[in-house]
């Protein structure tokens, strides 16, 4: 029997105004860490958390989003940004950060982990899940 | 897999409801509790979004909650069933997973 459970982890949330979003990201390098099967989705003002160009330097704050380019490392490759959330927030795939990993399977061929998808697809995705966080 | 989602904030307050009903798929419960009961409730400018949810999903709404901030159940939605604490249990161990959005 395969103790390995799909996890979704949903992120809702911009990333400093509340510690929700840096709260995600350490649970999301727990799960990887016992190695689950994960799964990240950024919906509605989740999508923030992925914009490029983040500087806390005068907020005297960590600026932990350079954490994400570190998920691939961990095996944590299925990103989904949900496009209506995207788009309503004007942004396009251009204005979040390049998350690249290393597909072990296609001779380490460096691939894309954001993908976007409409919301139809983004339930599909979720039916899938075994446990799902929300954030 | 059935999922039991759970909304626990007004729709006036926060787009929590809306975005649960937007990814909820068919056949999937949804419970609203604490500030989350408003929006169980009739002609309201969040109804006309919960009725149309409910041709895909079964919405119930917590009655404690509802009492607690005198919320009648003439005022609720047509179609949405009133629990109690067991039902919101039965509920949890029914479906396979539970989806909390905050």
């Amino acid at each position: 029997m395969s103790d390995i459970k799909k996890f979704m982890y949903v992120n809702r949330k911009p990333p400093y105004g509340t510690i929700y979003a840096w709260e995600s990201l350490e649970v999301v390098l727990i799960g990887a860490a016992f190695e689950q099967d994960v799964t990240l989705a950024f919906v509605d003002d989740g999508v923030y958390q992925l914009a490029k160009g983040q500087d806390t330097s005068e907020l005297g704050i960590k600026n932990f989003s350079p954490t994400y380019s570190a998920l691939g490392d961990y095996d944590v490759n299925k990103i989904y940004v949900e496009k209506e959330s995207l788009e309503a927030r004007g942004l396009t795939i251009d204005d979040l950060m390049d998350l690249k990993y290393e597909d072990e399977d296609d001779d380490w061929a460096e691939k894309d982990s954001i993908h976007v998808v409409p919301a139809a697809e983004l339930a599909e995705i979720l039916e899938n899940q075994d446990v799902v966080f929300s954030f | 897999m059935s999922t039991l989602h759970t909304v626990n904030k007004s729709p006036f307050d926060r787009n929590s409801l809306e975005t649960c009903l937007r990814l909820a798929g068919k056949g999937h419960s949804v419970l609203l509790l604490e500030d989350g009961v408003y929006g169980a409730m009739k002609s309201s400018t969040a109804s006309g979004m919960v009725e149309k949810a409910m041709s895909d999903v079964t919405v119930y709404v917590l009655g404690p909650d509802m009492k607690a901030r005198g919320v009648d159940e003439s005022k609720i939605i047509d179609g949405i069933k009133v629990v109690d604490y067991k039902g919101f249990v039965d509920l949890t161990v029914n479906n396979d997973k539970v989806n909390a959005w905050l």
